[in-house]
């Protein structure tokens, strides 16, 4: 069997900041095969991007990988040299980012930052690159790609910005794309259209994919396979299906209550009560205890990694056996 | 584009009119010439005479109206003085001031932009901190004083550059410059420093501060996602967004190099228009003050526009046509 494309092992990213240890991503583990689509939930703050980041060697200081290690394609990216990363990204693994407004860059011609997304990675000709812009642009659903590259990103609706970043994304045929958050700004109808072309780009072409989301509903659609974040930890992981079915974390059960389709008709919208807690110097134990009604003793020491067999995974003393059903 | 610079060009006539009434009632103000030109032997009835001439008899707004009349002909005037047309005797003195203010904010640019740029990059630097330290001193320190400093060390302790003049200067294209030639560009450096200190400080400033924000910005972030060389986001993503402001700042600044390079002509003898409007204001050589103070108005306006139009080019989200 082939290596997974992106294999992590209890990777712990921390920020050193003034405030205090902000632990931001505490030992998560998940592996994604090729043609695989991740999705990564969770509420905000609870160390999506800063997993991400970690993945891509973007974290920025006052943080620090400080532990665990990253797999890509087998091979430990810890090992790597900085120029040898920087190949690395954009080429093999691709980023897409919340705010297409933003990561563009304003000054720049849409040309110019996505030929010069093919030329940090190999000598190719300012003609030939061109060429692989405007086929990238006409495969995410740009018309007149021609004529569309010489202008710049204020000139481009909030979709179409972000199709420009799905098309850099997939010019140099990357084997993981991790995009975060990449239709949070969009309007409901361009969301759903991205993410349905999203699949099948992706599955056309072998790309595993790490989508980052603080809405269930929209990974639910997408993935194979879920990872819950919550304070720095994937609480629950486990193909989509099931975990949906039957989840065994109470977090991971007040995230699907609290979608507004699995609320009761009439009803009002199921809230997790409480509050997430502040990753500033989090101690022991299970992070999500003062909000848990399964709470007891034993959830003061930190709950491991429990592996329950067919790919699921789940960090409670006390979870769920049975299916969800919607009380 | 021709829209904007059409209303832009009516803007500035209008402007143009109000500016040339202000200073001549300003000039008016610093008081009666009549002393300096007649010398103190002279009789009763040639200094009548000379009143005549000059039309210094006329009331105010008629000496005024006979001067929009000229003014329109593009005739500014006489100097009393030299008994020459103010714009022929300003002209001579421009090339030096150009020459000067050029190589000020040539200096400003090339020295000032890679060091804010050094200096926001590296902000923790040893090197950052005594850049941001020059700059400092480069804000509080007077032109004058830094320009005595500079004469006092350089000049007559080490005898290292000279103090005063353009040095030897040969014809390009008719007109005479100083930087082709070694004496020249010796002459030039000092002046030209201390021309350019304040400038230098401030474009240090801002493009460190600018460095700074972009470079936290998600679209540098982004750049590193897609794998770029560390060089090219310096050196494309960067510096070209830093370079907005201080484009425009630059643009402004420079109209301020030439009108104040007054005091710097001073200190070191450079023969440019400041120092002929000094020695102007100190014989009251009215028509060469007023006709000086409108050219520059004129000049700031120019600038104005050619810096509007550079920062519409640089960033392409800015629309003139939108502009009021
Ligand atoms: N530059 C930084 N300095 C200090 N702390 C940081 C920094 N970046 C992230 N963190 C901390 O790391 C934690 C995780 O942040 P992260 O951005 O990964 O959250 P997220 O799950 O992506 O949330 P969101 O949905 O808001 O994007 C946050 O609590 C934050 O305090
Ligand atoms: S470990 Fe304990 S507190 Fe944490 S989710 Fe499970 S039951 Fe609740
Ligand atoms: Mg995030």
């Amino acid at each position: 069997m082939s290596a997974p494309t992106l294999r992590v092992e209890d990777l712990s990213t921390q920020f050193f900041t003034k405030a205090g240890l902000v632990k931001a991503v505490d030992g998560v583990s998940f592996s994604v095969e090729p043609g695989e689509i991740m999705g990564l939930v969770g509420e905000s703050g609870s160390g999506k991007s800063v997993t991400g980041y970690s993945v891509l060697g973007l974290v920025d200081e006052p943080g620090r990988v400080v532990g665990g290690r990253i797999l890509f394609k087998g091979e430990d990216l810890a090992a790597k040299s900085p120029e040898q990363r920087r190949e690395l990204r954009g080429s093999r693994i691709a980023a897409v980012f919340q705010d297409p407004l933003m990561t563009l860059n304003p000054v720049l011609k849409v040309e110019t930052q996505m030929v010069e997304a093919i030329q940090a990675h190999g000598r190719v000709s300012r003609a030939e690159a061109r060429r692989r812009c405007v086929a990238a642009l006409g495969r995410v659903g740009i018309p007149a790609a021609e004529e569309r590259l010489s202008a710049y990103p204020h000139q481009f609706s909030g979709g179409m910005r972000q199709r420009v970043c799905i098309a850099i994304a997939l010019l140099n045929r990357p084997d993981l794309i991790i995009a975060d958050e990449p239709t949070t700004a969009l309007d409901v109808t361009i969301q759903a259209q991205i993410l349905h072309e999203m699949r099948s780009l992706c599955s056309g072409s072998g790309t595993s994919l790490i989508w980052i989301s603080h809405d269930l509903s929209v990974v639910a659609g997408l993935a194979d396979q879920i990872a819950v974040m919550y304070a720095g930890r994937i609480v629950e992981r486990g193909p989509v299906g099931e975990l949906l079915e039957r989840p065994a974390h109470p977090y991971t059960r007040g995230l699907i209550r609290s979608v507004p389709a699995n609320s009761r008709r009439g009803g009002s919208l199921y809230q997790i009560p409480g509050m997430t807690p502040s990753l500033v110097g989090l101690g022991e134990g299970c992070a999500f205890r003062e909000r848990c009604d399964r709470a007891d003793g034993a959830c003061l020491s930190t709950p491991p990694e429990f592996d329950v067999g067919g790919g699921r995974t789940h960090r409670c003393f006390h979870p769920y056996e049975g299916r969800h059903t919607n009380d | 584009m021709s829209v904007f610079i059409a209303r832009r060009l009516l803007q500035s006539i209008a402007l143009v009119l109000v500016m040339s009434m202000l200073v001549f009632l300003g000039v008016f103000a610093i008081g009666d010439p009549i002393n300096t030109l007649v010398h103190p032997d002279a009789t009763e009835a040639e200094r009548q005479a000379i009143v005549e001439h000059f039309g210094l008899d006329r009331p105010l707004y008629e000496q005024y109206g006979r001067f929009l009349a000229n003014a329109a002909r593009g005739d500014l005037g006489r100097s009393f003085r030299f008994d020459e047309p103010t714009l022929s005797l300003i002209a001579q003195r421009v090339p030096a001031t150009l020459e000067l203010a050029f190589a000020a904010l040539l200096l400003t640019v090339l020295v000032g932009i890679p060091l804010g740029l050094y200096a926001g990059l590296h902000p923790d630097a040893a090197s950052s901190k005594l850049i941001l330290g020059v700059s400092a001193f480069g804000f509080s320190v007077p032109t004058f004083w830094l320009g005595l400093m500079m004469v006092m060390v350089f000049s007559v302790r080490l005898g290292w550059l000279p103090s005063s003049g353009r040095g030897a200067t040969v014809e390009l294209l008719g007109v005479p410059v100083s930087f082709l030639t070694w004496d020249g560009l010796k002459h030039m450096l000092l002046p030209a420093i201390n021309l350019a200190f304040f400038k230098l400080s401030l474009i240090i400033r801002l493009a460190r501060a600018g460095t700074q924000e972009v470079v936290m910005s998600d679209y540098v972030k982004y750049a590193r996602a897609k794998g770029l060389r560390p060089w090219r986001i310096v050196f494309v993503h960067v510096l070209k967004n830093v370079l907005v402001p201080i484009t425009t700042v630059l643009g402004l600044e420079f109209g301020r190099t030439i009108a104040f390079a007054v005091v710097t002509e001073t200190i070191f003898a450079w023969p440019g228009m400041g120092k002929l409007v000094i020695d102007s204001i100190n014989v009251l050589d009215r028509p060469v003050i007023v006709a000086y103070l409108l050219l520059i108005v004129v000049m700031f306006i120019a600038i104005n526009l050619v810096v509007d139009i550079l920062y519409s080019v640089l960033d392409p989200r800015v629309d003139l046509e939108a502009q009021r």
